[in-house]
């Protein structure tokens, strides 16, 4: 084989004018995407790169990939055909919090629990923005939208929750802001083998800006977010000094040092470990009580739909005697005239 | 077997078995039906089951029936009334009494003809004898005693001797048409393999129905039919969903592309998803979506991807799937959509027949949205159709509806199969890997067809993007050039009009100008060319023309309409295709004739009609 060609992000940049808002969390995230693409030697043509409808969806267009812009909500559902008609592309698709936790909610839960090998990069900025600023299924509690002028009665979903709920392998939280840790999250997702599901805060500048900022402004963020790394202890804050024990059946803030709590007491992620408890845990971490959990949470990898599947057809191929339609034709009862 | 009886001679005969949906109805039938067909005649069948998969027991709403056709001569149908009539309970015999001939034989199973029994089907009092008074030939069966006696020895639970009551009336229809019992033997032998005493069972009731026949006075003479004479070649029995499902994977073989088949579960579909996912060996990669969107939205990437993509549904899966038929239409991209229709709207009746979803798969997307509809007209030309929607989606880069429906779905008829050679080679719009160093246009068409170039993730150097925003011309970027909307439009309706240009016109059966022509399309082919031919041969003047390629029409049609004094649209809705006609064939008189029963027409209800007209003159 050819040595492969070696790529950078520009590569990935397609002719299209790039037509989110000005400021918007999306801009910073798509050259994330075009890093991490550039960084994990796959060639350029073996990438597709499919949405469904909302700004996020837009993606597909600025990629210089193979890419399909498909219809809201379906999107799971699109790229869950490519992906198991051709095991040997790295699909990604590109949804937000109504296209997949809506309209599409039953396509994404339906992908995760067959773990189809896609890197789902989630945008949540917990409203519609394309169709200029209603309420969407993560939508805190409350919040006054155009379709909800005196405050939403419903309860959000939160899609780490819903990940682990339908039996997801992987799921990752980023900031849109943080390019390099972004950057680092994909490539792991993208090398996970199963669906692995990011989820990126991103700020809609227009509809609702500042959804994330009381986590992820710069002064804050430190002491409000965790970035989580397999195998090392759970701390966090602008000094270092404070982190995650267990307290019974939940998890508590401490900071070490104080009320006797000391390094030794903190937890060590594993994102590794098969049972979800923890890392449930760890997902639904919200603010004010806890610091928000950001990097890998959780990564636990198991046979794919695709490589079972095309392991039953290498399978039953080797075994049948019908290899083609002539075969299938005249098996069984047939009779001559 | 030797038999003493006296033998009667018949060009064709139809029978009628009937019993509650648990008491294997469709297995009888199905029986009947094989061991008919491999002694040489021609067999139609017609199985009519109700919804619920064990409705409640005894009641005309839980009646199953399987109503088959045979002779030694070409069937079309699987017959309107019935020579022989197996009613294994009271409400099999109330559902199904008044499909009997005058003159027919109805065999009962008289251990079933209870007080309560009676009262459940709705009968006041015993109606045998009124039956045996009118002209009827009542064999009154004591199927249970004699079951269970012959079972007797084998150890086995009254379920599992009650199961074997449909072979006992199976073994005494045998006997009636002479009908040798080794297929039924063998198959069992196969199915229960590991369940000898099952096979016993069944292999003993069948015989015990066959000699009760065999020794019983009521029975006084069995019919001989001879073998039909049937084109040489290699036969066998196929439904409609099969040879839907095996007409698929032909269109692959000769496109030498992977079939793949995003589905969900719908009656009367279902079995095309199970006959696929058989087919693994033959490489057939199955998608069981979670639901109706998602088994064409996963079918639509699998056509991205590059595999011929099909999905299969009945009418409420296809309204589910109709958004995402109009990304298919906009991104012109190769897909078909199999419909096997059912009577509707909304659940309607799920196990029964209707041609009623035509104006929904020509018309029923939102937008300005063409795709190419074509029907198959009979059980084993669904193979045809099949692969002929797979021609025309991958040679056009259009997406196709096939239309089928509940009665060829499940409808048999013996079929001469194909040899994969004589089938024509599938020209796949396939970029040329070569050309990697020219700029590719997604939408570029070809000049002649119109039809675009394909080119599937993983070929270096053809990256693009498709998508159901509009696209520029040519270059495929998003557009909203006001004039760029009705450029693409137009080419995408012009493309698929001219898949008209290689469809045949359809074959006149008759004079080319008569009093009246019969119109048709689908699945009623065969009830209205026997009625036609029937009446041809009273020397009436009526001609027929059935159509399978429905959108486009075949060009020229108005020139045949012309020569007709009356037109009569025939279809199994209220009117659908007629009013069709009216936008497309402008300038004629339609006349229609229409049922919405959930049946099939019967060749008379359609001869009287013909007639009434034909007198009118």
């Amino acid at each position: 084989m050819a040595e492969l060609q070696k790529l950078t992000p520009k590569d990935f940049k397609s002719d299209q004018e790039v037509r989110w808002c000005p400021g918007c969390g999306d801009h910073a995230i798509l050259n994330a995407v075009q890093k991490t693409m550039a960084n994990l030697g796959i060639p350029k043509e073996d990438f597709a790169v499919i949405s469904g409808i909302g700004c996020s969806s837009r993606f597909p267009y600025y990629m210089d990939t193979y890419g399909f812009h498909g219809i809201h909500g379906r999107g799971a559902a699109i790229a869950s055909g490519v992906k198991v008609a051709n095991p040997k592309l790295s699909v990604w698709q590109i949804t937000g919090d109504g296209d997949a936790m809506a309209i599409g909610g039953n396509h994404f839960i339906h992908l995760i629990r067959r773990n189809i090998d896609i890197n789902l990069l989630l945008f949540n900025n917990e409203i519609y923005g394309l169709t200029k600023g209603q309420y969407s299924p993560t939508s805190h509690l409350g919040i006054k939208t155009k379709t909800s002028p005196f405050g939403t009665v419903e309860n959000p979903f939160h899609p780490g929750e819903l990940v682990i709920g339908a039996q997801g392998r992987f799921f990752a939280r980023g900031i849109d802001n943080q390019v390099k840790a972004l950057v680092d999250i994909f490539e792991e997702s993208a090398r996970f083998k199963g669906t692995s599901v990011v989820e990126v805060l991103q700020n809609c500048v227009i509809f609702n800006d500042g959804i994330h900022e009381k986590i992820v402004n710069k002064n804050v963020r430190d002491d409000r977010t965790i970035y989580l790394k397999h195998g090392e202890k759970m701390i966090f804050g602008k000094e270092r000094d404070k982190g995650l024990v267990r307290d019974g059946l939940k998890l508590k803030v401490v900071t070490i040092g104080k009320d006797g709590y000391t390094i030794e007491d903190i937890l060590t992620h594993d994102a590794h470990e098969a049972n979800p408890g923890m890392h449930l845990m760890l997902a639904n971490m919200r603010h004010p009580e806890y610091p928000v959990a950001l990097g890998i949470i959780r990564a636990v990898p198991t046979a794919t739909y695709e490589d079972l599947l095309d392991q039953q057809i290498e399978e039953v191929k080797s075994s049948s005697k019908i290899k083609n339609m002539d075969d299938l034709l005249h098996t069984g009862e047939t009779w001559t005239v | 077997m030797a038999t003493t009886k006296k033998k009667i001679e018949r060009e064709e005969v139809v029978i009628r078995f009937s019993g509650d949906s648990g008491d294997g109805m469709q297995l009888t039938g199905t029986q009947f039906s094989n061991t008919t067909a491999l002694l040489g005649n021609d067999v139609s069948t017609f199985p009519d089951y109700p919804a619920e998969i064990r409705a409640p027991q005894g009641t005309v709403g839980g009646v199953s029936g399987f109503q088959l056709h045979f002779g030694n001569a070409k069937v079309h149908t699987p017959g309107d009334y019935c020579d022989v009539l197996v009613a294994m309970n009271p409400a099999a015999l109330q559902a199904n009494k008044k499909w009997v001939k005058k003159g027919g034989t109805v065999i009962v199973n008289i251990d079933s003809f209870t007080d309560k029994n009676l009262e459940k089907a709705g009968f006041e009092s015993n109606p045998l004898p009124d039956l045996k008074k009118g002209e009827y030939n009542i064999i009154e069966a004591p199927v249970q005693t004699l079951v269970r006696e012959a079972v007797k020895d084998l150890g086995l639970d009254m379920k599992s001797i009650e199961r074997t009551k449909n072979m006992f009336a199976l073994g005494i229809t045998y006997w009636l048409f002479n009908r040798p019992l080794n297929h039924t033997e063998l198959f069992f032998e196969k199915k229960f393999a590991k369940k000898p005493e099952v096979i016993e069972a069944n292999i003993l009731a069948l015989h015990a129905g066959y000699n009760y026949a065999n020794t019983i006075e009521a029975l006084s003479s069995h019919y001989v039919i001879k073998k039909a004479k049937l084109e040489k070649g290699t036969y066998r029995n196929v439904n409609g969903n099969v040879a839907t499902a095996w007409g698929l994977i032909a269109a692959a073989e000769r496109a030498k592309l992977p079939l793949f088949c995003g589905s969900y579960p719908i009656t009367p579909a279902t079995e095309i998803l199970q006959e696929l996912s058989a087919r693994k060996d033959l490489g057939v990669k199955t998608f069981q979506a979670e639901d109706e969107i998602g088994g064409i939205a996963t079918s639509i990437g699998a056509s991205f991807a590059g595999h011929f993509a099909v999905t299969t549904t009945s009418g409420p899966g296809l309204a589910l799937k109709t958004e995402a038929a109009g990304l298919a239409v906009i991104a012109e991209l190769p897909i078909v959509i199999v419909d096997v229709q059912r009577g509707g709207p909304s659940t309607g009746l799920p196990t029964k027949t209707e041609q009623s979803d035509l104006l929904q798969a020509i018309y029923g997307r939102h937008g300005e949205s063409p795709a190419v509809v074509i029907a198959a007209s009979s059980p084993s030309n669904c193979f045809d159709y099949a692969f002929e929607a797979g021609q025309i989606a991958l040679e056009h880069m259009v997406p196709v509806i096939l239309l089928t429906d509940g009665f060829l779905a499940n409808g048999t008829e013996p079929w001469k199969v194909p040899t994969m050679s004589d089938m024509p080679e599938i020209k796949v719009q396939m970029v040329d890997q070569s050309k990697a160093d020219e700029e590719y246009l997604p939408y570029d068409r070809d000049p002649e067809t119109l039809v675009r170039k394909w080119a599937v993730p993983g070929m270096k150097g053809f990256e693009h993007r498709l998508g159901g925003l509009e696209k520029m011309d040519k270059t495929g970027t998003v557009s909203y050039v006001p004039e760029n909307h009705q450029v693409m439009t137009d080419y995408r309706q012009q493309k698929v009009n001219m898949v008209a240009k290689r469809f045949p016109l359809p074959k006149i059966e008759g004079d080319e100008n008569a009093d009246l022509l019969v119109i048709g399309w689908g699945g009623t082919y065969g009830h209205l060319h026997t009625a036609v031919t029937e009446l041809q041969a009273e020397g009436k003047s009526v001609s027929f023309i059935h159509f399978n390629h429905i959108y486009p029409l075949p060009l020229g049609v108005d020139q045949i309409f012309k020569n007709y004094k009356r037109l009569l649209v025939c279809e199994l809705n209220m009117g659908q295709f007629a009013d069709y006609l009216t936008i497309k064939v402008p300038g004629f008189k339609y006349e229609k004739y229409n049922k919405v029963q959930g049946l099939p027409f019967t060749v008379d209800e359609l001869k009287q009609a013909f007639n009434k007209i034909l007198e009118e003159k």
